[in-house]
């Protein structure tokens, strides 16, 4: 993890460090939340971006994620609900110089700015998105979300949720993302190393992060989370490397067919070379879908970095058209354009 | 044979309606009249009045299209109440449009389309050119179909690519009623067509055979004249509202320094801005266009943080779909111009056409309490001006300004004079210095109350805002009781404060009098007209027309005073007049409203002027 890096923006010329992003703000998330956790991955990976501090830039809509920017040291937008996406994408259009971050929860991006989130993803435009999933509404006390599982008890389905949800790794790729990655809030070290490949992406990233409320969905990602099983019910994916999984490392990923499966290694004959290598920067996005859409209990939940494909980005265009525009357009001022066309002379 | 024409009609000033079906080209039959009629040194202003849907079925009253067109040798200040000459292309557009046209006005109309299944459709039940009922009318059934026919018959083009160029058939009628030269429009055939020299051949021959065909009939034996408008010396050109618009923003963006980035979502009558911004990229004019907008307005507010003039530019709906992100703009103190071109409401209302009926919306329409400066143009070339002073105070003051402007405006159009950007007030936005010690996000200037603009990427200013309320100076998230109160008076007073840097009041007319007629923004051509009667017949009338709105001029209370009546005329049911109650009481207020779609005509307004001050 050295250099990063989009040329544009300017890089720092001293060595930074997470006290240089610590705000004076005290942190109100409760005890035991995840929040905690991408806080801390997030202040470790600023300082390693190389970029200057002041220009980092934190955008959040509304929600216990939203909470976000007032904990870090650098400039950041407070937005309103579910506008995250829309207000980051005018800052990285005006100021390509930054590096964009927003925060925001399975509420605010998945229910209320579920429009802003696909065409953001849809555009490319460079912002690194952390996406606080807890399946919960939390600051408004705990009513079902977009990513709640079905049938899921909660303050505003007393029987049992009858919504379909959200795999918001599934929902990125429909929307033609560049780059999606997954990581529970319990594995610092790999959400602090997906961050900082979100960061190298040049497009728009999606960090799902699986994040548990002690208030309101405890323990609703235990069921791949905890310490017990959890070697066994998740993948860690990494770019060249067969997908082996499972405490005994005797698990893998083959593809049967159009399907995948799981095999056991050394039975049945599978050895590691009948497994998918795992090629994060493929264009093709079948196989980054069919690993994003892995569940338990017939698949281990795949985490780490799934997809970041290289695409054009919206924000690099813009600057193309506008550079071009300069260059071949007789009109240079604003004089020129009131002056162009027809006009006449009344004397 | 050509015959010399013996009737010339000096005039002042005519009033020309080009209709027809919403295929026939009546739009741009319009603008290349008005264009000549430019080059000919006439003052003018036009008015596209067009249906909603692109192409309506054919030959109803439900598709048609129009233009008018207002020339003088005198100022022209509206679009015309009545047309001297009415371009009908086929019945239906008759039909809908011969309540617009003056007693005795000449009628021009394309015989060809006269046949029974077509006046059916229109809603006749007879020919009305048969039945005597346009006798009233200098009525000349010109074959227009079939004369564009004949005289392409030997340019080897299908019927269906001959009959579109009807429409410079009755253009070149109007040139000979007008005494005026092709040169201007063949040059746009020449740029419209540049690869197509068969089109623009067939365009010429059709607008000289027009031409010909009028000098040749008698009832068009009187040819109109109107000499060169006493215009102020200058370099002038043809401008829509929305271009202006667009043109003063970006005037605004050079003037102050500051990029300008435009997050919009398409909306009837607005787009044109858009579509216009989005041309000038050589000016670095940045244009998203947004999924929807809330995303327009959102993005505007992010590029605003980072130190760009940002602008939204909607009609109603969108406006109240922008409405929470207003109020975010409000708490984080960023400048950001929302235009609104309004239309008619409420909910989809009527998208083309026109109405002042967002006054409220514009006013009052967010949660808590929330303050912003609104202010509206009031003709299509002003809205150059009033954009970049909408710019200029946004930026200055640290504040969201609400522009109006409205279809008329937007899509009407005037003679411009050209104007130097240097020669425009100077604009100085408050950005903070880097590492300014004392710097606060929230730390005020003292006269304007304005706060800095902390731009990313500056040293020493690294800060947050957001929706929640603000502890004064810090920024810090507070929900003090008393320092809320405090943030709530102190954006209320940065408004209010804008009073201080606006021109004052102008009454046009004598200061004291019998009667104070009153208007704001898109009505001010025919209230003018209308007061300026009144004043003529030896009435004690003035007139206030306002553009700013809030705040309002420091002086309106003394305006206000001078008289004994004041008349509020808008095109809404009183919202304007109801403000003034709110903030000037104590006057004797009398109201004129109209929500019909249409603008005031002079006629209708002098009447009630006249009335009322019949009454005792």
């Amino acid at each position: 993890m050295t250099t990063k890096v989009n040329m544009t923006i300017e890089r720092s010329s001293v060595e930074l460090t997470k006290e240089d992003f610590v705000s004076d703000q005290m942190v109100k998330w409760c005890p035991g939340c995840g929040s905690h956790a991408i806080l801390s991955s997030v202040a470790n990976v600023f300082p390693k971006l190389g970029y200057r501090k002041e220009n980092i830039m934190m955008v959040s809509g509304i929600g216990c994620s939203s909470r976000f920017p007032y904990y870090l040291n650098t400039y950041g937008i407070h937005g309103i609900h579910g506008r995250a996406a829309a207000i980051s994408s005018g800052v990285k259009i005006a100021n390509p110089h930054l590096s964009v971050w927003m925060a925001t929860g399975d509420g605010d991006s998945l229910a209320i700015g579920g429009n802003h989130f696909i065409h953001i993803i849809r555009r490319n435009i460079d912002i690194n998105i952390i996406l606080f999933n807890n399946q919960i509404y939390g600051l408004t006390k705990g009513q079902y979300s977009p990513t709640t599982p079905m049938g899921s008890i909660t303050k505003t389905s007393p029987q049992g949720t009858i919504e379909h949800p959200f795999n918001p790794g599934e929902l990125v790729l429909g929307a033609q993302g560049t780059f999606f990655a997954r990581v529970p809030d319990s594995n610092p070290r790999l959400m602090t190393e997906v961050m900082f490949e979100a960061a190298k992406h040049d497009g728009t990233s999606i960090i799902e992060v699986l994040e548990n409320c002690v208030i309101f969905a405890d323990k609703s990602h235990d069921i791949i989370t905890n310490k017990e099983f959890r070697d066994d019910r998740q993948i860690i994916l990494r770019n060249g490397e067969p997908m082996i999984f499972g405490k005994n490392k005797d698990k893998g990923i083959r593809l049967n067919g159009t399907r995948l499966e799981v095999v056991t290694l050394g039975e049945n004959g599978f050895s590691e070379d009948d497994l998918l290598v795992h090629d994060m920067y493929q264009q093709d996005p079948g196989i980054h879908l069919m690993l994003a859409k892995m569940a338990f209990p017939h698949f281990p939940v795949a985490m780490g970095v799934i997809r970041a494909a290289m695409y054009p980005t919206y924000d690099d265009m813009v600057e193309e058209q506008i550079t071009y525009a300069k260059q071949n357009s007789k009109i240079k001022t604003v004089d020129d354009l009131l002056n162009s066309g027809d006009t006449w002379e009344i004397k | 044979m050509v015959k010399m024409k013996s009737n010339v009609i000096q005039r002042e000033e005519v009033v020309v309606k080009f209709v027809g079906d919403s295929g026939d080209g009546m739009q741009l039959t319009g603008t290349l009249f008005s264009d000549t009629a430019a080059l000919a040194g006439l003052d003018l202003a036009t008015f596209p009045d067009y249906p909603a849907e692109i192409r309506a079925p054919h030959n109803t009253v439900a598709g048609v299209s129009g233009y008018q067109v207002h020339i003088g040798a005198k100022k022209i200040e509206t679009t015309g109440d009545l047309c001297d000459v009415l371009v009908a292309m086929n019945p239906a557009s008759l039909r809908s449009n011969l309540k617009w046209a003056k007693p005795g006005a000449t009628l021009i109309v394309d015989s060809d389309t006269f046949e029974e299944a077509a006046w059916k459709k229109a809603g006749y039940n007879v020919n009305p050119l048969e039945d005597g009922s346009l006798d009233g009318y200098n009525l000349v059934k010109a074959p227009i179909t079939s004369f564009t026919r004949g005289s392409l018959k030997d340019k080897g083009l299908d019927q269906k690519t001959a009959d579109k160029s009807k429409n410079m058939f009755a253009l070149g009628i109007m040139y000979h009623l007008f005494g005026w030269g092709f040169e201007a429009t063949f040059d746009f055939f020449n740029k419209k067509f540049k690869n197509k020299p068969q089109v623009i051949d067939a365009n010429r021959t059709v607008l000289e055979a027009g031409y010909s065909y009028a000098e040749a009939v008698e009832a068009l034996n009187s040819v109109y004249q109107v000499n060169k408008a006493a215009i102020t010396p200058g370099r002038y050109r043809n401008i829509t509202g929305n271009t202006a618009t667009a043109w003063g923003f970006l005037a605004a963006s050079e003037r102050s320094g500051r990029p300008i980035f435009l997050g919009s979502y398409p909306i009837t009558p607005a787009t044109d801005i858009l579509i216009e911004l989005a041309k000038h990229k050589s000016l670095g004019a940045k244009v998203f266009q947004a999924e929807d907008e809330i995303a327009g307005i959102c993005s505007a507010i992010g590029a605003s943080y980072t130190g760009s003039l940002a602008l939204t530019t909607t009609s109603g709906p969108g406006l109240s779909l922008k409405s929470e992100a207003i109020g975010l703009a409000v708490m984080t103190e960023l400048p950001i111009v929302i235009v609104d071109v309004q239309r008619g409401g409420p909910s989809t209302g009527l998208p083309t056409k026109s109405e002042q009926s967002d006054l409220y919306q514009a006013l009052f329409g967010r949660n808590g309490e929330c303050p912003a400066v609104v202010m509206a143009a009031s003709t299509s070339a002003n809205s150059f001006y009033y954009a970049y002073m909408a710019a200029k105070i946004a930026m200055e003051h640290m504040t969201p300004v609400i522009l109006l402007t409205d279809g008329y405006l937007g899509n009407g159009s005037q003679l411009f004079r050209i104007p130097k950007v240097a020669d425009l007030p100077a604009i100085n936005p408050p950005i903070a210095e880097p590492n300014d010690p004392d710097f606060l996000p929230y730390r005020r200037d003292p006269e304007t109350l304005a706060r800095k603009w902390a731009l990313p990427g500056t040293e020493g200013l690294r800060h947050r805002i957001g929706g929640l309320e603000k502890e004064d100076g810090k920024g810090n998230v507070s929900t003090d009781p008393l320092n809320h109160q405090k943030m709530v008076d102190l954006r209320d007073a940065k408004v209010q404060k804008v009073a201080n840097y606006i021109p004052e009041q102008e009454i046009t007319g004598e200061k004291e009098g019998d009667l104070l007629v009153v208007s704001w923004g898109g009505t001010l051509g025919a209230v003018q007209e209308a007061v300026e009667t009144a004043q003529s017949m030896g009435k004690k009338v003035s007139h206030a027309h306002f553009n700013y709105i809030m705040p309002l001029p420091k002086n309106t209370g003394d305006v206000l005073s001078g008289f004994k009546k004041i008349l509020v005329c808008e095109l809404n049911s009183g919202q304007f007049v109801n403000y003034l109650k709110m903030t000037h009481y104590g006057h004797k207020y009398l109201q004129y409203n109209k929500v019909q779609g249409l603008p005031f005509t002079v006629n209708e307004l002098t009447q009630v002027i006249t009335q009322i001050l019949e009454e005792k």
